[in-house]
């Protein structure tokens, strides 16, 4: 281990460090409606690094060419930059650089798993892809509080194949209900998909106990990744699972691109989802013969200048130090909970103050619209998400169609948090919205 | 708080917010719409009801943001014995006011009481919840026989 490695295990990260980092985020010095920009909508989109941009812009600049074609030094460089940026996010998650698939985004890379066993069980990708054919009889399991992009493609790989979704349903305090996941998870189960940390609820589900679950029935696991890979330290191959999804935008990077991890052994045996170019060996005008993964999911050409970028993101986050990233935002999302239970007329959804969470926060005030809450804290400069943060099924097992989420990253301040919460503080009587809930 | 969202929130709009009119489905309607705004889960349920004009009043059911609840408010004061030529350009004023960005202030003797929503147009984000009701109506409209 390095001395400054070290350093990044040991110390816990400062107000001090955080100001500078701000500084590497040109955007966090706008003024939004008259105020600096308190922005605490990170998990729906981070900001960038200057450097994450200026990577973009270097590659346009200096070494733009396709890659894994062509003989020039242009495009040699390209695909050695591409190919670097591979291994970079590999490392990240602990995953080797033939595991790591680039996506569009975390939504393609999880349509891409359940096209994939759609089109194996067609019979496509032969005696290989055997394992991956659903039908009637089998079962898919997924969890109440998905994000849509983790619930929508298994129920229609489901009503394609014939297979039946099952759902693992949510505690009041927004857990997962493990002794629901035991029963539901049975012989049948060919499939377990559900998030790391729910977008919603900063709830961090037991990723362990869920695939040793799915382990004991010879089901494959997949793990939506978006709100864990950005934020804490992930390594796949320790936590067991099969797949896993996550998105450059939510970790720095840019929009544009997202990344599938799969085991080398299934993305190998796996039919294509897209075809086309760039992902084949042999090509007849009867048939296709494929590369083995990454490039047979890789069909077209690629975000190359996206990829590079999310390189240099994980670079940085990984300077800072993932690990020292997670207790940061642990102790701002506790600020944000212990802050809002006091407010009265509030109910924070997902675990209360004192219980491990996300660096985010959702929750309904009483009497007053999340999209009314938002609009009064963006007229104070406070960027926040209103609405059903794509899971609707969450909600309603709450009994509510939106809430507010403020959610953190690495360069969010104490200070920040507590000026949301004295605008949250505001809202009732802007609103005419005393402590009861009743109209004033 | 800046004048901007005081605009926005005016106190007209908050009272038909808090306590709107023509909420609650009625029985014998001619037609009806159920719209949903997909980006926040807000939804409506409108009800036309025929009377001698063509059209005699307008019931909902619904829920969502103070912007979308005034607003389908205000429309119930608004639609009372109309033609339907008549409701059609109403929705049509109301359409050209929200995408104005702030330009227009709205014709009253069109729109009545409606206009208050005028400062909904400087806040794109927020149209949509203004057109709620309105788009629930012109689509309930069309099934209108004629």
């Amino acid at each position: 281990m390095s001395i400054t490695e070290q350093q990044a295990v040991t110390t816990a990260m400062a107000i001090a460090e955080v100001e500078r980092l701000r500084a590497d985020f040109p955007i966090l010095g706008e003024q939004v409606n008259g105020h600096p920009l308190v922005y605490l909508d990170s998990a729906a989109t981070s900001q960038r690094p200057t450097r994450v941009m200026d990577a973009e812009r270097d590659f346009a600049e200096h070494r733009n060419s396709a890659v894994h074609r062509g003989a020039h030094t242009l495009a040699a460089e390209a695909t050695e930059l591409f190919e670097n940026a591979r291994a970079t996010v590999a490392r990240f998650i602990g995953a080797r650089e033939n595991e790591i698939v680039w996506t569009s985004n975390a939504t393609e890379a999880l349509n891409l798993v359940a096209y994939s066993f759609s089109n194996a069980s067609l019979g496509r990708g032969g005696a290989d892809a055997e394992r991956f054919r659903l039908g009637a009889g089998d079962e898919i399991v997924v969890t109440e509080m998905e994000h849509h992009a983790n619930l929508v493609p298994w129920q229609e790989l489901a009503a394609r194949t014939g297979a039946t979704l099952r759902v693992i349903g949510l505690n009041d305090d927004g857990t997962l209900r493990m002794d629901e996941a035991a029963a539901v998870i049975g012989e049948r189960t060919r499939l377990v998909c559900f998030t790391h940390v729910s977008n919603v609820l900063g709830t961090i589900n037991p990723v362990e106990q869920l695939v040793a679950l799915a382990r004991g029935v010879g089901a494959l696991v997949v793990l939506d990744a978006c709100q864990s890979a950005p934020h804490r330290p992930l390594d796949v191959v320790a936590l067991g699972v099969d797949f896993a999804a996550f998105s450059g935008h939510k970790m720095l990077g840019p929009t544009g691109v997202g990344v599938l991890y799969g085991r080398a052994e299934l993305l190998d045996a796996m039919p294509p989802f897209l075809t086309g170019g760039s992902m084949i060996t042999t090509v007849t005008l009867e048939g296709a013969a494929y590369l083995p993964a990454p490039q047979r999911f890789e069909a077209g050409t690629q975000r190359v200048s996206q990829a590079i970028a999310l390189a240099t993101a994980v670079d940085y986050l990984n300077e800072v130090g993932i690990d020292r990233i997670h207790h940061w935002e642990s102790a701002l999302g506790q600020r944000l909970v212990e802050g809002l239970e006091q407010i009265p007329g509030v109910r924070v959804l997902g675990p209360a103050a004192g219980v491990d969470r996300a660096g985010l926060a959702s929750f309904v005030f009483d009497g007053v619209h999340a999209h009314d809450v938002g609009q009064y804290l963006d007229d104070l400069g406070i960027a926040v998400r209103v609405g059903h943060h794509c899971a609707q099924p969450l909600h309603r097992r709450f009994g509510v169609t939106a809430s507010t989420r403020a959610s953190t990253y690495l360069y969010t301040t104490p200070d920040e948090v507590d000026a949301f919460l004295d605008g949250v503080r505001g809202v009732g009587s802007f609103f005419g919205v005393g402590s009861s809930g009743t109209a004033r | 708080m800046s004048s901007g969202l005081e605009g926005l929130y005016q106190e007209v709009i908050m009272d038909h917010s808090r306590r709107p009119h023509g909420q609650g489905l009625k029985d014998g309607q001619v037609a009806e719409s159920r719209q949903i705004n997909p980006t926040c889960g807000d939804e409506i349920t409108l009800r036309v009801h025929a009377g001698e004009a063509g059209i005699a009043s307008i019931s909902w059911e619904g829920h969502g943001c103070a912007i979308s609840q005034a607003s389908a408010s205000l429309l119930s004061d608004l639609i009372v014995d109309l033609d339907a030529q008549a409701v059609r350009e109403r929705i049509a004023a109301f359409r050209e006011l929200m995408r104005s960005r702030g330009e227009l202030e709205g014709d009253d003797e069109l729109l009545g009481d409606a206009i208050v929503l005028g400062g909904v147009s400087r806040y794109v984000a927020r149209v949509k919840c203004a057109m709620l009701a309105w788009v629930a109506l012109e689509d309930a409209l069309q099934r209108v026989e004629p």
